[in-house]
């Protein structure tokens, strides 16, 4: 089963990386964009555990370390 | 007053936090290997700079999960004294055993150069050889020493005289020109509620002798020398 974890900056979180990016594609004329945020893409792949025992556990693994919940929200994705 | 410098793999202070205390304080120190369970024999732990664990994930956020934290979390909870610098705020902070976490500088660079702290409490076990008000020369070296936390634990914080170390000018001033890495409220170091556990970014043992430009740091040892003795 393949997880995808997506870790982002919680809203209200300073992103100083975010805010140098978004700096950078103004500065290449890219005006449009109007906010950047940077997070990180984690794939995993479970064995053994059928889709909603997989949803549970990934929610504790991003719970306990994959996110830090102070600074940090999560999304978690599950293909068959 | 026996020292107990815990190890992790990718921590590079162990052996200056080691010299000071042995050399330069004369006090009994040890290693803690990060797969230690015991440390109760220790009057004090020191969890010195680093990358502990490559800073892989999040600073500090694997370290937290070594078998010796759970032992360096019951010695804290039973009031223990621990010391965290640099990565060892980073994992304390990780272990929630101080409050917040630590983003990027907001320059997005690595600064280690000397900053000037005001100590904002000098009432506690880790700075009552200093006085209010004094200003330190200690260095920094770090790349996520921007400290947040939410307002109300700010406020608590605050209330509280739990935090110990701002950034300051060399005037004592605290701004934000005086702000290296853009820390909420220029926070540079805080302690728990019972003050036994104290989380720092600056480095005190890189600021103990003459011959490395400040003793600054000296006052963090001899304040929990103090304090330890003065409990007997």
């Amino acid at each position: 089963m393949k997880v995808s974890v997506f870790v982002s900056p919680k809203q209200g979180v300073l992103d100083p990386a975010g805010q140098a990016t978004l700096g950078s594609l103004k500065s290449l004329g890219f005006d449009e964009v109007s906010d950047v945020r940077i997070g990180k893409y984690i794939t995993m792949r479970l064995e053994g555990v059928d889709a909603e025992q997989a949803e549970a556990r990934v929610q504790e693994m991003c719970e306990r370390l994959l996110a830090n919940p102070i600074i940090e929200d999560f999304k978690v994705e599950i293909e068959g | 007053m026996k020292f107990g410098v815990v190890v992790f793999p990718g921590s590079n202070c162990e052996m200056d936090c080691y010299h000071v205390i042995d050399k330069v304080l004369r006090e009994e120190v040890d290693y803690v290997w990060h797969q230690e369970t015991d440390v109760s024999r220790y009057d004090c732990l020191v969890l010195p700079g680093g990358f502990s664990y490559g800073d892989y994930l999040r600073c500090g956020a694997i370290a937290r999960f070594s078998p010796v934290m759970e032992a360096v979390a019951d010695y804290a909870r039973g009031g223990g004294l621990v010391i965290g610098i640099c990565n060892g705020f980073q994992i304390l902070l990780e272990a929630g055993l101080l409050p917040g976490a630590m983003l990027r500088n907001t320059c997005l660079h690595f600064i280690c150069r000397f900053v000037d702290l005001r100590v904002e409490n000098a009432s506690t076990p880790w700075t009552n050889a200093a006085e209010a008000g004094q200003v330190l020369r200690i260095p920094i070296a770090h790349n996520e020493g921007n400290y947040t936390v939410d307002a109300g634990t700010l406020r608590e914080l605050q209330e509280q005289g739990r935090i110990i170390l701002r950034y300051c000018a060399p005037d004592g001033t605290v701004s934000e020109e005086s702000n290296p890495n853009g820390a909420m409220d220029n926070i540079a170091g805080i302690c728990n509620e019972g003050f036994n556990v104290f989380g720092l970014m600056p480095h005190p043992e890189r600021a103990s002798e003459a011959v490395l430009g400040s003793t600054d740091g000296m006052v963090i040892w001899e304040s929990v020398m103090a304090h330890y003795r003065g409990r007997g």
